[in-house]
């Protein structure tokens, strides 16, 4: 990744470069299927040929790199580097490692650490995938989402209109002030993974306040009626905002969710594909 | 006291202490009359625990009392002491009501009565004047205060502040606090505050913090109650306290009265002296912030001069060496005082100055010889000085605008380099000696500082740029007596943002050059509505194209941001090109290519929008801003860290704030802009840009008073303590050390020592690979780019 210059416009990771990872792996994966069809391997110990090494050997070391992505994302140094390029190189040179590995495998699958690498290497892959659809898609489900508020903003809103709240239920007496104070003080955002996938909260403060104030207006006349309409329009205000605010929260998880795969049974699959190569050479033969 | 003494000091700051002080350390007869019951009132008034600043630093302090910079404790300290240890004269509590007389029998009247008399008096009254007092009925209470020190001393008290100036308003938010305030002004706006306080203010009144008063006042104070005349009558206002704000007397008026006359053509106010600080009343003087001078190092200097001057053993001025070094380069050595001479009748810009003013101005530059030949400057270097040709001439090389080479000469008393000036950008020119020539360098902070505080100066630098603007950019091979009349009739104009400069469909005949700043082109569509169809950046010339085809306006434009532009008569500009139709061929190519420009743009209807959002979010000033697309970005929130992580740990971006329009989003971080109002207003100088790419970026002599802050009207600065020192990455993960990558841990504990100071991002400049936020960008959603370059290509296929 040598001196980069500025970018001027936005250019999305799959298309850096003009697809030039894509490129490189297209033909990586390319001549090792011609090379497969080619020397028309014997069946039986296709990972001890030679053609079996080096595939084996390219698909070890593609892993490695691959894997390095989490550092090098880490490391915040000086230089021409672009994570970007990292990333678009990630992505290509891994759906790559699939066709690989796969030659290398020469499609023989059985009950042992070998093809429990395979595998493990296939669902690291395969969340991959989901991970790029997520990206592509996602973001611009969020913008329209929030509308160009920040979370920061919307959060500050939601504690004004809490205040403005209280100033209004506090002339109107006790059962008003009770329902605003839960609107208040038992509303919660986030949480576990499964509240923030749902998007919703079962026993959300400012929900189960409407729910009272609804049957409270009923009984209110006079020239109080006009304080608890106001009251209920703030509190929909409210509502309304949290519920984009969890959307957002929603989406984000969604978007990240693969990475709970992604990332863990990366390790796992490195611990495995270790033992494949020290079973391969110390008890092989 | 019998006879009268040698010499009166009105005023005891920096100036008239340190006057005392040589008196008292000559032994000359002395006095030192101050006004108010402490000594040095102004500093004394300063917030607490605020860092002085000892500038120039190059300028030697010759003083009997101590100084150097520190916070203001520290200096009153060393002064009270130093006071009562040299036997200073200083009598408290003495203001002066009139100063009659001249050298040898001067009779000073006192306010309380009594009469001083002195064979010489020295002013050292600074410029803040008598403070504006409120002119009521029980306005006489403790409880009626005319300054605010500490607005968190008063807790839960009714609150009246009187005036509509700056410091009424910031004293009456910071009362807001805790406090219920009611700000009374006699008129109806805040007009004359700054626009950030005037905004403000308005805030604070939408969020009921903060009662107006407005075309009220106060007639009477009675009790607890402030009594205001409104339109409607009268209206009461319990108060447990007053601050009244309401300026003050200015001292010209003062000096006036004492006979001292002032310089006809200038209006800045300083007095006319000789350069022993004397006006034109024999033995009257006046020194420091009065005679021009706010820096305490100068103040302090004069102080000791003047009682040299006055004790009959004159000594050279402080800055002398190092006049003499700076005009060293002047062939035949002539002394000081006729290379000053020589200077203000050979260089117009500068003939306006008084000898005071020159020599500080000179003390800031070099001069120097340039042999025939030489090459004095060359296109592209970096530098942004200010060249006046005192003799001989230069040869000077321009590439302009659309790409001609161009040769202009100029001779002694001219200028040259005024464009890295103007806007702080690398040399556009090539300049040779044709002869020997010398020259002096005047920096760009006093080239601006001579250009804001010398009106004369202004006007003649505005009259000779406006030509050579004329002549770069629009109407090349032009002679200044071609532009004689368009000259004559042309103004500068300096517009806010939002300012309509012609109206599509009008009449009128004026053509406008844009000199700095930015406009918008909008039209109406088919269906009435009006759209934005170009953006004219500086140095374009718009509204010509009416006065070619005498036809109604054909477009509205209006300025994008803060914009400065030169009006140009329309008949005047007609002549011209009557006189030279292939002038007007050219002018009307550029106009038919802009039309079309605007045509197309006008057809996508998604760029016009965005040109539209990116305006109105101010990016029109901007020089590199940081563009997010949305559908790109994974809100990973990498840029941050990277920002963090490349910046001792605090991140000087905020990427979820901001707004977003067509995916584009916008988020808070340093646009660069091209006149950075942070620059305006910095104590010590801090806020730098840089030649090369243009970043703005602050040093770390900032001292963390927040006035970049609140002037950024984009707030992308933050006032931060730093940050804890970070542990290697390795020793993070093996033994939990420091913070992680990406973590910010709470700031530890800071000692007394630790002050707040001022980020800001500075576009990674000293960093490898440049901004940390675009390189750690994972999916490539981060770009920093130039707005306009960036909407030029909007809509292009990447490649």
């Amino acid at each position: 990744m040598s001196t980069l210059v500025q970018p001027q416009r936005h250019e999305s990771f799959l298309v850096h470069r003009r697809f030039l990872y894509l490129w490189m792996a297209l033909i990586l994966s390319v001549s090792s299927v011609v090379a497969y069809v080619w020397l028309e391997p014997v069946r039986g110990n296709e990972g001890g040929t030679w053609l079996g090494y080096t595939l084996g050997t390219i698909a070890t070391l593609l892993i490695a790199w691959l894997m390095l992505l989490g550092l090098r994302k880490r490391i915040y140094s000086k230089g021409a580097y672009s994570l970007k390029a990292w990333v678009s190189a990630h992505v290509y040179l891994g759906l790559a490692t699939a066709v690989i590995a796969t030659l290398h495998a020469a499609f023989q699958v059985g009950w042992n650490i070998h093809t429990l690498a395979y595998v493990l290497m296939m669902v690291v892959i395969i969340s991959g995938i989901f991970g790029i659809v997520a990206y592509a898609r996602i973001p611009r489900r969020m913008t329209y989402n929030r509308q160009s508020r920040s979370l920061a903003e919307m959060a500050k809103l939601c504690a004004e209109i809490d205040q403005e709240c209280g100033a209004i239920a506090l002339p109107l007496g006790d059962r008003f002030v009770e329902a605003v104070r839960m609107a208040q003080q038992e509303t919660r955002l986030g949480g576990s993974t499964w509240r923030i996938l749902r998007a919703r909260d079962p026993r959300d403060g400012t929900e189960q306040a409407l729910a009272r104030l609804r049957k409270l207006a009923t009984e209110t006349h006079g020239p109080d009626a006009r304080a608890v309409s106001s009251l209920m329009v703030a509190l929909g205000r409210k509502q309304s905002l949290l519920q984009t605010m969890r959307r957002d929260l929603r989406l984000k998880a969604l978007m990240d969710l693969w990475l709970l795969v992604h990332v863990p049974l990366s390790f796992a699959l490195l611990a495995a594909l270790t033992a494949h190569i020290v079973v391969v050479f110390f008890y092989w033969g | 006291m019998t006879g009268p003494i040698k010499v009166a000091i009105i005023g005891s700051g920096p100036a008239g202490l340190s006057a005392g002080a040589r008196a008292a350390a000559k032994g000359v007869s002395h006095v030192v009359l101050e006004r108010e019951p402490r000594f040095a009132e102004t500093i004394q008034r300063y917030q607490r625990g605020k860092f002085v600043m000892a500038t120039p630093d190059i300028l030697p302090l010759r003083s009997d009392l101590e100084f150097a910079a520190n916070t203001r404790e520290t200096i009153l300290g060393i002064w009270d002491r130093q006071l009562g240890e040299q036997h200073i004269e200083i009598r408290y509590g003495s203001p002066v009501r009139a100063i009659k007389g001249r050298r040898g029998a001067f009779t000073i009247e006192l306010e309380q009565g009594g009469t001083i008399e002195a064979e010489n008096v020295v002013l050292a009254i600074g410029v803040q004047g008598n403070i504006r007092k409120l002119a009521v009925p029980g306005a006489d209470q403790p409880w009626v205060q005319y300054q605010l020190d500490d607005p968190d001393a008063y807790e839960e008290e009714n609150i009246v502040v009187v005036g509509a100036g700056d410091a009424a308003i910031e004293n009456a938010i910071a009362l807001t606090a805790k406090n219920k305030v009611t700000i009374v002004n006699r008129g109806n706006e805040f007009a004359k505050a700054k626009l950030g306080n005037q905004t403000a203010i308005e805030k604070a009144e939408a969020a009921k913090a903060i009662t107006v008063a407005r075309n009220a006042q106060p007639v009477r104070i009675e009790g607890n109650k402030i009594v205001l005349k409104v339109p409607e009558g009268e209206r009461e206002v319990p108060v447990d306290r007053i601050i009244a704000r309401l300026g003050a007397i200015p001292p010209k008026d003062f000096l006036a009265s004492c006979g001292v006359m002032f310089p006809k053509e200038d209006s800045t106010g300083f007095p006319e002296l000789s350069t022993t600080y004397e006006t034109n009343v024999p033995g009257l003087y006046a020194i420091g912030a009065l005679a021009g001078y706010p820096l305490i190092k100068h103040c302090m200097n004069q102080g000791f001069e003047v009682i040299e001057t006055i004790a009959g053993t004159p000594v050279k001025p402080a800055d002398e060496p190092l006049l003499e070094e700076r005009l060293q380069g002047l062939p035949g050595r002539p002394s000081v005082e006729e290379a000053l001479a020589a200077i203000k009748s050979g260089v117009p810009l500068l003939s306006a100055l008084t000898t005071l003013q020159l020599r500080e101005f000179l003390l800031d530059s070099e001069t120097r010889v340039a042999l025939a030949g030489e090459t004095i400057l060359t296109h592209d270097a970096k530098g942004d000085s200010l060249f006046l040709i005192l003799s001989g001439a230069v040869r000077i090389e321009v590439v302009d605008r659309r790409g001609r080479d161009r040769t202009v000469v100029r001779g002694a008393g001219e200028f040259f380099g005024e464009l890295g000036l103007v806007a702080g950008r690398r040399r556009a020119e090539t300049v040779r000696a044709m002869a020997d020539t010398v020259l002096i360098e005047l920096s760009r902070r006093s080239a601006v500082k001579l250009l804001a505080s010398v009106a004369s100066a202004r006007a003649y630098f505005d009259k000779i740029t406006i030509v050579r603007q004329l002549q770069d950019d629009v109407l090349p091979e032009l002679t200044e007596e071609d532009l004689a009349g368009v000259i004559e009739k042309a103004t500068i104009e300096r517009l806010p943002a939002g300012k309509v400069l012609i109206q599509e469909g009008a009449q009128d005949r004026f053509v406008f050059m844009i000199r700095s700043g930015s406009a918008v082109v909008s039209q109406k569509g088919p269906g009435g509505a009006s759209s934005i169809v170009n953006y004219v950046p500086s140095g374009e010339l718009v509204g010509e194209i009416a006065l070619l085809r005498d036809v109604p306006r054909t477009a509205t434009i209006t300025t994008a941001i803060e914009t400065e532009v030169v009006r140009l008569d329309g008949e005047e500009f007609s002549r011209l090109l009557d006189l030279r139709p292939d002038l007007r061929e050219k002018i009307e190519e550029a106009a038919q290519k802009r039309q079309l420009e605007g045509v197309r743009s006008g057809q996508d209807g998604v760029k016009g929008r965005l040109t539209d959002f990116f305006v109105e979010e101010g990016l029109g000033e901007a020089t590199n801003a940081l563009l997010i697309d949305d559908s790109l970005c994974i809100r990973c929130d990498n840029c941050e860290t990277a920002c963090a992580e490349s910046h001792g740990g605090i991140a000087r971006m905020d990427r979820d704030a901001g707004s977003t329009f067509a995916m584009i989003h916008i988020p808070t971080a340093c646009r660069h802009c091209e006149h950075p109002h942070c620059m305006t207003e910095c104590p010590p100088d801090a806020i730098h840009r840089s030649e090369a790419n243009g970043e703005v970026w602050i040093d770390d002599t900032c001292i963390g008073c927040g006035a970049c802050q609140q002037n950024c009207p984009y707030g992308v600065i933050r006032l931060s303590y730093a940050a804890p020192k970070k542990s290697s990455l390795l020793m993070w993960l093996l033994f939990g050390r420091g913070s992680g990558p990406g973590e910010v841990k709470a700031h530890v504990e800071h000692g007394h020592s630790a002050r707040k100071v001022a980020t800001k991002c500075d576009l990674c400049k000293d960093i490898k690979g440049g901004p940390a936020c675009v390189r750690a960008c994972p999916t490539g959603a981060a770009i920093r780019v130039r707005p306009h370059n960036y909407l030029q290509h909007f809509g292009e296929r990447s490649g």
